[in-house]
């Protein structure tokens, strides 16, 4: 005799949906929580590493979009001094072949990603912007010597040994509404 | 005496117009009604989707306003705004109607639920009887619909809600007969007033009857064949869209409201409960009603139509009429023991629930449910 067949089964089928009622969210609660990106992730902006570039324009010429512009003046040790460096992130592809192509290793990806905007031409970044600095980090997408400071990646925010799967309430108070200032 | 006689009686008294103190009470009561139903449907929309949310481990809509209350109100605004298209093939005179049809009824039902002790729009002598035929002609709007949208899907979708009303409506009429015979009116107040043990204890049977059979007739899952987004995409209202399409959708949640007051009213003795107020009791009881209903729908996969016609004339309708017969029974011969009554319902319940999931077969074999 199967009790499967007595109306058990849809008993057994409440039962688990209502067990799952009591499970933490699988979902991320996206301005509040973040998932950690890849170490090699290709991020929305370029790092730039000015002592190190030698201003030979091999990333103007590697890129499809024909988007980077780089103007020079010789300078006095035998050595070109960069005027303009810029980058249009509005037109750009992210095909990290200007990273992949520099010489001398003066180009990164970075790690940031929410790099909305409100007007066009703050997606364009200049020298200033572009240069290496605490905020503005660099990925190691074909730069693997970066990769040791960057926190590895997570693809689920509820871990069983951070005592996860569990209901957890995120505050009125703390909550973001949608701004990512 | 209910609140609104109260009302009438107070204008009288304040000397206004004989013409006055009839039609203001009921204009207000009408008003209150249609505020009272709309509020409800926006909460119950609110609380479809966090529900269903959480038993799938997500969250659900929470941004809106507090947790996302204000979730629906945004989707109304957004539906508003849409444009209303009327497809070529379509009759047009029904189908402007037919969102009237399905969704009036459904305000209708209210007039003769009563939130609390007196607060019930009017007190028909054949209440219960009301609620059955009323509702019924929502399937009139929803088949007027499905015609006038001149879409094949569509079409089947009214087929198949003809079909499904129909076989539906006898087995959940005849457990409320039962009711009624243990009550011995058709009122809602007397129903209510009936219930010093609640009828769910009293008529298990019955009330799952009902309860399933008011789940087809509301067209929810697993009886969601009319509106089966996988099979016919949307159903009687694919070709709808505006103002039309929200009729429909308040007309969905509002016939979700109205059953579940219904059955709050019929099997959960209605407002009564000891401590809070009478109105309080009705709500929770009806949300409880309806978080049952959405829990179910997030279990259960969606029958096939053989199934669902078999499982109405094959499985429901003797079921109910074996029940109506063993009540009928023990309301001649044991009226005042109630205990005994419950006894033997319970194992009439498990005993009939046995039987037919043995012997309940399905062209070539048996259903395993």
């Amino acid at each position: 005799m199967k009790f499967e067949r007595y109306g058990v089964g849809i008993a057994k089928g409440l039962g688990m949906t209502m067990r799952h009622l009591f499970r933490a969210p699988i979902t991320v609660q996206y301005p509040e929580e973040k998932l950690k990106i890849s170490k090699r992730t290709r991020g929305n902006e370029l790092v730039w590493f000015p002592d190190r570039c030698t201003g030979c324009g091999t990333c103007t010429k590697a890129c499809p979009q024909g988007n980077i512009v780089l103007v020079t003046h010789r300078g006095e040790p035998n050595k070109f001094i960069v005027d303009k460096f810029e980058c249009d992130t509005g037109r750009c592809i992210f095909c990290g072949l200007c990273v992949e192509s520099c010489p001398y290793n003066a180009l990164a990806m970075s790690v940031k990603y929410e790099c909305a905007k409100y007007r066009r031409g703050d997606l364009v970044l200049g020298k200033e912007k572009m240069a290496v600095s605490a905020e503005n980090r660099p990925s190691a997408y074909c730069r693997p010597q970066f990769e040791e400071g960057l926190p590895a990646q997570s693809l689920l925010l509820y871990n069983r040994e951070e005592g996860g799967q569990k209901l957890k309430f995120i505050p009125l108070s703390t909550r973001k509404r949608g701004s990512h200032a | 005496m209910t609140l609104l006689d109260q009302f009438q009686l107070f204008l009288k008294a304040q000397g206004w117009p004989e013409w006055a103190y009839y039609t203001v009470p009921a204009l207000a009561g009408i008003v209150v009604i249609i505020g009272v139903v709309l509020a409800a449907v926006i909460v119950y929309i609110w609380w479809e989707r966090r529900f269903v949310a959480r038993i799938q481990i997500r969250l659900g809509p929470n941004r809106c306003g507090p947790e996302g209350i204000f979730q629906p109100i945004a989707t109304a605004v957004k539906i508003l705004l849409k444009e209303d298209i009327v497809p070529a093939n379509a009759d047009k005179v029904l189908h402007f109607i037919a969102p009237i049809v399905v969704f009036v009824p459904i305000l209708m039902i209210f007039a003769v639920v009563p939130f609390d002790r007196g607060a019930i729009l009017v007190d028909l002598n054949v209440g219960i009887v009301y609620v059955i035929a009323i509702s019924s002609i929502s399937v009139i709007g929803i088949f007027t619909a499905s015609w006038a949208s001149g879409n094949k899907y569509s079409f089947i979708s009214g087929l198949r809600s003809i079909s499904q009303m129909v076989s539906y409506e006898i087995p959940v009429v005849l457990s409320i007969v039962g009711v009624v015979l243990m009550t011995g009116s058709f009122s809602m107040i007397k129903i209510v007033e009936a219930q010093t043990v609640p009828f769910i204890l009293l008529q298990p049977l019955g009330f799952l009857l009902f309860f399933m059979g008011a789940l087809a007739e509301m067209n929810r899952s697993p009886f969601d064949l009319l509106e089966a987004d996988s099979e016919i995409v949307a159903g009687y209202h694919l070709e709808y869209s505006g103002m039309k399409f929200a009729m429909f959708y308040l007309g969905e949640y509002g016939m979700a409201l109205a059953y579940s007051a219904v059955i709050t009213t019929v099997f959960l003795s209605g407002w009564q409960g000891p401590f809070l107020p009478g109105v309080i009791w009705f709500l929770v009881k009806v949300m409880l009603v309806f978080s049952v209903i959405v829990w179910i729908r997030s279990m259960m996969p969606r029958m096939r139509v053989d199934q669902l016609m078999s499982f109405a004339w094959k499985a429901m309708l003797p079921m109910a009429l074996i029940n109506l017969l063993v009540i009928a029974v023990e309301v001649l011969v044991i009226p005042s023991l109630q205990w005994l009554m419950l006894i033997i319902n319970f194992g009439l319940a498990a005993v009939l629930i046995l039987l037919f999931s043995r012997i309940f077969t399905l062209g070539g074999g048996r259903v395993e449910v």
